[in-house]
């Protein structure tokens, strides 16, 4: 006995966790500068396992945060510069209170500021890492770039994201890293693969926002600080790796002489270089001539069959990927003023293809709308009026259904005034059991080289013919059982009600017994007793999967019903236009 | 004097650059003006007269508001009262500033007023008093006030001025417009209501002056400046005052002021202006020296979760079945937002330039902001189980065979639910018991109804005495207990049975419970097969032999009462009640197949009494709401207990009081269940209609556990009135079982 008696919450999950107030109070920050510091940070709240011990017996609902963390917080340079801003403020508000106007200007020369060069160096410790984490970045930025110049946010800011984006985008086509797109109700999809990340982005579509009021600019705008940082590092970095100059400069002059005249009508000497930029029309200045440098080739190495095997897979892939990435070489594209210029010439740009527009829309287009080599002319509206002969007028969703699948496909879908055959998502893959659209089936045909059915309506009816047949038989069965119940209920019920049963012999049908469904019958049940027997945990899992399951391919049935009763209204809209 | 006129005129040109004042502007033009019309005097002189006086006002006008006086440059000779003047000025400032500065400006006041008056007499003494004198003095006022007199004002002597008599109408005007040349620079003056015919230079003024330009021609607008105040230092002063003093002497505030700023720079206070640093958007290579000790650092740090990759439905132009159905969009809007699968309404759009932007936006990325900073993050495990492992390995129905598999037989013949059956140990005969107050007779294997017997009462049990030598029935309804010998076997054995009853004649022991009697049956009722009454006190809710067959326990389930069970030896007809205290609600007894215990279920648990020490033994848990029924192995050392709660509970005796095995095969209550006496099968029956056959083996080696295997669902009874299956037998020697339902059949599966 003996000792002093042990006081709760006093060591363990308690004292591991901190609450945010306690931890604002901790560093001395205001909530807002403690926000910030968390966003920079990349600090985030804990749920401890058991909330109402770390919580001291209260079931109030908190945030905690890791005292680690905090403690992590404490030592950051950062902090000291939000106490300078602090003061600064203070000092600024007393110099206009006592309009002291020369303190003021040398205040505001003396306006403490931050950097984040090492924040993020120490949140991405190394570049993988940065580069795996640059979603949101680009989101973020793309977002901001669109952003008008009023008061939301810094111009500066704006002005800052817009350069960001544009070097990002540049290094793409520079480095032919994109792809899949696809345009969503929200905005397009872009994907691109750098260094082996898989990288997606969203880029809204090029209209004056609507700004909510419930929105926090605030933090948007810390996020974007980090965001911008680690942005600019990253495209220092990819540039650096594809032997371009950073910041970005134009290469050939040869190209941009016959516009330079038009420049000045676009734009003052200062905005221009970011406007030719945007314009991707023009490549990139090199460090080190295109021509020093080579492709990489795999070396062979003496291997083992298996590795041999995965080795070949590899290559095809390899094969694959540069004909992807050149499926519009040799293409010369004019695009329309209607249709979304840079999203275009981006996607046409990072896929080899050539591309130039009227020169009112924007800088630096690159040859004229007569130009006789153009093949493909993109353009979005029901029709032309002066059309050129040999060239495509197409939509534009050709070009971006093109990337997706990989190979051109056949134009006719996609001429004006055609409606467009649906666009579907590049991101999703089905699993067995998922539901396939029949577009993507189509496709994925086309992919391995099937030649498109050229009678597939009539293909379609004799499917739905089969199916037809094989309910009928599925109906016939059900119907036989049925039958035989009913004759043994029969009889059973006679011979219940006893002796006036007519006793008499009918000819007995020999059976046919079906072998397999019976031992398929077999093993179901064998399965349900199984089922019985599990335990009760296992038996909650099983069920939560099982109804996952069952949920999935109810879903799946339901889209294939849908899609089956619009096929028969359009075909029956269309044997009434026959008629 | 030309000269000077232009000088002056130069000059104040150039201040009036300076100064751009619109005002004085305007005054300018006015003053030009009225010397303009003043020019229409024919009289040469007059107008050089004129515009020397002109000169004079604008030259005090422009000291007045220029505050000039004092710069000496154009101190001439001739406007000798000006000078004066401007000498006083300045006497006045060298000497007494701070004293009089009242009296002064008093001064000033006054001298500048006895200049306007004497300008205006001058120019009243220019005026061409030739002129007929129809000034009119009513001052600037609208004239239409005037309307409705003859008089249109009073000229300076007070006198009315009469409205010219005007006789012109529209005719006359319009003659007028087209006869007269000179009709088209002819004007009203308003004041006299006479019309004035201007005059060409006029004219030209007023042409100038809508152009507008300066009325005088010879003006010139765009003449050179020239500065007074040059940067370079010249030969002469501008003034011959000498310097202030305090132009030699250090000054003490500024000495102060230098003082204040060099202790702040050296305190600290003052910082010299940093460097414009453009740090934001210069990077460099940030990764290019990777160290390893910030690796370390964030050990914790969850990377986020990347966000979802968008589906068909998102596509501008999805494919038509991903679209909603007007329920769908109906339900989606009702929806409250978190319950929503998609958090948008799929569209459809022709073409792309008819996609709209998304409103949104700018929400989900604050949302995802809001995500990255203020969630918490966990590594949650995804369970990637396949559910084919889940499912527990057990030995294939197929090698655990004999088992019923098959409905073969039906027994159809009671009107009313069958709530018990009971099979002869020899296995040929079937007693049942229904509510419609008969108990039947059954040959097992033809399903023949041997024998229908009245008792009056709905049957709650029925139990065949186990022992193969005697053919006797135990019969449960209401408060009896009827003890019926149904002749349906070979002689010998209905002579033990008859001897069975008939033995104990000597010995009345009525007195050990009072509650329960024995009464001999008629010769009505023994046509019946019926030999024995046993009257209870209550009614008798199930009945049950011992293995030996000469005990029968029967069991009158009541909260209050501690008779609630009855242990009667049929060789002595005696009776007793064993338990002194009432535990609960007693739901089912049976006897131990081999020893002298005696199992009594309770709601809840299972109380093992030894008769023989008359002491409880064991109390097994159930872990169940509500036992229903129960039944003990023919080893001995396994129970199972069947419950309301669809749960049946196997207790290995030798193991714990706690089941060793819940089983939750059926979907509603399980009513009753049963054991095999010679394979190792067991039976429950249930409200949903089914009977499950199940294996359990028990080994004899202690250490292994039961094997319990579900081998058979047997399905054939109809729910009636939310009843399904009430009882379930097994056929003592046979794979077989029977179970009587609420559809008032009895059916046997093989």
């Amino acid at each position: 006995m003996g000792g002093l008696q042990k006081k709760k919450y006093e060591s363990g999950a308690a004292t591991n966790y901190i609450t945010r107030n306690k931890a604002r109070k901790k560093l001395q920050l205001s909530l807002p500068d403690f926000r910030r510091l968390c966003i920079l940070k990349g600090i985030y709240p804990h749920e401890p396992r058991h909330k109402k011990k770390v919580n001291k017996g209260s079931t109030a609902p908190r945030t905690f945060y890791l005292l680690k963390d905090i403690r992590f917080l404490l030592h950051e340079p950062i902090v000291g510069r939000f106490r300078d801003y602090k003061v600064f403020v203070r000092k600024l508000k007393r110099a206009y209170g006592k309009t002291e106007y020369s303190a003021v200007q040398r205040l505001k020369d003396n306006k403490p500021t931050y950097k984040l060069d090492h924040i993020v160096k120490e949140r991405y410790p190394t570049f993988i890492d940065a580069l795996r984490d640059i979603d949101d970045a680009l989101c973020m930025c793309f977002l901001f770039s669109t952003f008008a110049r009023t008061g939301k946010c810094h111009v500066q800011t704006i002005q800052l994201c817009r350069r960001l984006t544009v070097e990002w985008m540049n290094y793409l086509v520079a480095s032919r890293a994109l792809r899949k797109v696809f345009i969503s109700i929200k905005g397009i999809y872009y994907q691109a693969e750098v260094m082996g990340q898989i990288i997606t982005w969203l880029v809204p579509y090029q209209f004056a926002h609507d700004h909510p009021t419930d929105v926090d600019y605030r933090v948007m705008a810390t996020f974007t600080e980090l965001y911008t940082t680690l942005l600019g590092f990253i495209n220092f970095r990819l540039y650096h790796s594809l032997n371009l100059v950073y910041p970005p400069k134009l290469g050939d002059k040869t190209d941009q002489e016959p516009n330079c005249k038009d420049e000045e009508d676009y734009a003052m000497n200062s905005e221009s270089y970011l406007e030719k930029l945007s314009a991707l029309s023009a490549s990139l200045a090199r460090a080190v001539s295109a021509a020093d440098e080579e492709e990489t080739q795999l070396d062979h190495f003496p291997v083992d069959e298996e590795d041999m095997e995965k080795m070949e897979a590899r290559e095809k892939e390899q094969k694959q990927q540069e004909a992807h990435t050149k499926i519009f070489e040799g293409l010369k594209f004019f695009l329309n003023r209607e249709v979304p210029r840079e999203s275009l010439a981006f996607v046409i740009r990072c896929f080899g293809g050539e591309v130039s527009w009227e020169k009112s829309v924007c800088i630096g287009s690159t040859y004229d709308i007569t130009d006789e080599t153009i093949t493909h002319h993109i353009v979005d509206r029901p029709s032309i009026d002066k059309p050129y002969i040999n060239r495509y007028y197409i939509q534009p969703q050709w070009v971006y259904d093109c990337i997706n699948a990989k190979l051109l496909l056949p134009v006719e879908d996609y001429f004006l005034g055609v409606t467009l055959p649906p666009h579907l998502s590049p991101f999703v893959e089905e699993k067995d059991g998922d539901y396939v659209p029949p577009e993507k089936l189509k496709m994925l045909a086309l992919l391995r080289g099937e030649k498109p059915a050229k009678n597939e309506e009539e293909e379609s009816e004799e499917e739905e013919e089969e199916e037809a047949e094989e309910e009928e038989e599925d109906n016939a069965e059900e119907e036989e059982d049925e039958e035989e119940e009913k004759n043994l209920q029969k009889m059973e019920e006679q011979r219940a009600q006893g002796k006036s049963l007519q006793v008499k012999v009918t000819p007995g049908k020999v059976k046919v017994e079906n072998r397999a469904k019976q031992e398929q019958e077999e093993k179901a049940e064998e399965k349900r007793l199984a089922v019985m027997m599990m335990k009760k945990k296992e038996k909650y899992l099983y069920d939560k999967i099982m109804f996952g399951k069952r949920r999935k391919v109810r879903e799946a049935n339901k889209l294939t019903q849908k899609r089956k009763a619009y096929d028969d209204a359009e075909k029956a809209k269309k044997k009434k236009a026959k008629k | 004097m030309e000269d000077r006129i232009e000088t002056e005129k130069r000059r104040t040109s150039a201040k009036m650059n300076k100064m751009s004042k619109v005002s004085e502007m305007t005054e300018e033009k006015e003053r030009r003006m009225k010397r303009s019309l003043e020019q229409e005097e024919p009289d040469e002189m007059l107008s050089i007269d004129s515009k020397l006086c002109d000169k004079e006002v604008s030259e005090s006008e422009e000291s007045v508001y220029s505050g000039l006086e004092d710069s000496g440059s154009d101190s001439d000779e001739d406007d000798g009262l000006h000078n004066d003047d401007d000498e006083d000025d300045g006497v006045h400032n060298h000497d007494d500033e701070a004293q009089q500065e009242g009296v002064h400006n008093h001064d000033d006041e006054a001298q500048q007023d006895n200049k306007l008056n004497a300008e205006k007499k001058e120019e009243y003494e220019h005026d061409s008093s030739d002129e007929e004198d129809i000034r009119n003095t009513v001052g600037n006022i609208p004239m239409e006030w005037y309307k409705d007199f003859p008089h249109i004002g009073y000229n300076l002597d007070g006198k009315k001025i009469y409205k010219p008599i005007r006789n012109k109408d529209e005719l006359d005007e319009f003659l007028e417009k087209m006869e007269n040349p000179d009709y088209w620079r002819t004007v009203t003056d308003k004041q006299t209501a006479s019309d004035i015919v201007l005059s060409d230079e006029q004219v030209e003024l007023v042409k100038r002056l809508q152009k507008g330009q300066f009325g005088d021609v010879n003006f010139q607008e765009h003449q050179p400046s020239v500065d007074f105040f040059s940067g370079d230092v010249m030969l002469h002063p501008v003034t011959n005052r000498p310097a202030d003093k305090r132009s030699f002497i250090p000054s003490l505030i500024e000495k102060e002021k230098v003082s204040k700023l060099v202790h702040a720079i050296k305190m600290g206070w003052i910082k010299p202006r940093r460097a414009q640093d453009d740090s934001r958007g210069r990077y460099y290579d940030l990764w290019g020296k990777e160290d390893s000790s910030l690796l370390a650092k964030h050990k914790m740090h969850l990377p986020a979760p990347k966000t979802l990759l968008p589906g068909h439905q998102e596509s501008y132009n999805p494919p038509p079945e991903y679209l909603f159905t007007q329920e769908e969009q109906a339900l989606w809007e009702q929806q409250d937002p978190s319950d929503r699968k998609l958090p948008f309404v799929p569209r459809k759009f022709s073409s792309l330039r008819q996609v709209p932007a998304f409103p949104r936006f700018i929400h989900e990325r604050f949302e995802r902001c809001l995500d990255l900073y203020l969630c918490p993050r966990q590594r949650k495990m995804r369970v990637n189980v396949d559910p084919e492992d889940l499912i527990p390995k057990l030995p294939k129905p197929k090698d655990l065979q004999p088992f019923p598999t098959t409905q073969s037989l039906v027994y159809k013949g009671h009107s009313s639910l069958v709530r018990s059956i009971s099979v002869s140990p020899s296995g040929q005969w079937l007693a049942s018991g229904s509510d419609d107050c008969c108990v039947r007779l059954w040959e097992v294997c033809s399903s023949r109804c041997v024998k229908v017997v009245q008792v009056g009462g709905a049957v709650k049990s029925v139990c065949w005495n186990p022992n193969p030598s005697v053919c006797l029935l135990a019969v449960a309804l209401e408060s009896l207990v009827l003890i019926m010998s149904p002749s349906l076997a070979d002689r010998e054995v209905a002579l033990s049975s008859e001897r069975l009853l008939a033995a104990p004649q000597e010995a009345e022991p009525a007195e050990a419970v009072g509650a329960v009697t024995w009464v001999e049956c008629e010769r009505e009722e023994q046509n019946h097969s019926i030999r024995l009454k046993i009257q209870h006190p209550k009614p008798v809710r199930q009945v049950v032999w011992h293995a030996k067959g000469d005990y029968l326990a029967s069991l009158m389930p009541d909260h209050s009462s501690h008779q609630q069970v009855f242990i009667h030896q049929l060789s002595r007809r005696r009776s007793q009640n064993p338990f002194r205290r009432n535990k609960g609600l007693v739901q089912s007894v049976c006897f131990h197949p081999i020893r002298p215990y005696f199992f009594v279920a309770t709601q809840r648990s299972v109380r093992i009494y030894n008769l023989v020490k008359q002491e409880m033994t064991k109390k097994l848990q159930a872990n169940s709401k509500w036992i229903s029924s129960m039944a003990v192995h023919p080893g001995g050392d396994h129970v199972i207990c069947a419950s309301y709660d669809c749960r049946l509970s196997w207790f290995d005796l030798d193991l714990s009081t706690k089941p060793y095995k819940m089983l939750r095969h059926h979907k509603k209550a399980v009513r009753g269940v049963a054991y095999h006496r010679l394979y190792p099968l067991f039976a429950s029956a249930s409200d949903d209609g089914s009977v499950i056959v199940c294996h359990g083996t028990v080994y004899n080696d202690l250490l292994q556990n039961p094997l319990i295997v579900p081998v058979k669902v047997l399905r054939g009874h109809v729910t009636t009135h939310d009843l399904g299956v009430l009882d379930v037998t097994f056929h003592p020697t046979q794979p077989w079982v029977f179970s009587s339902g609420a559809d008032a059949t009895i059916r046997l599966f093989t």
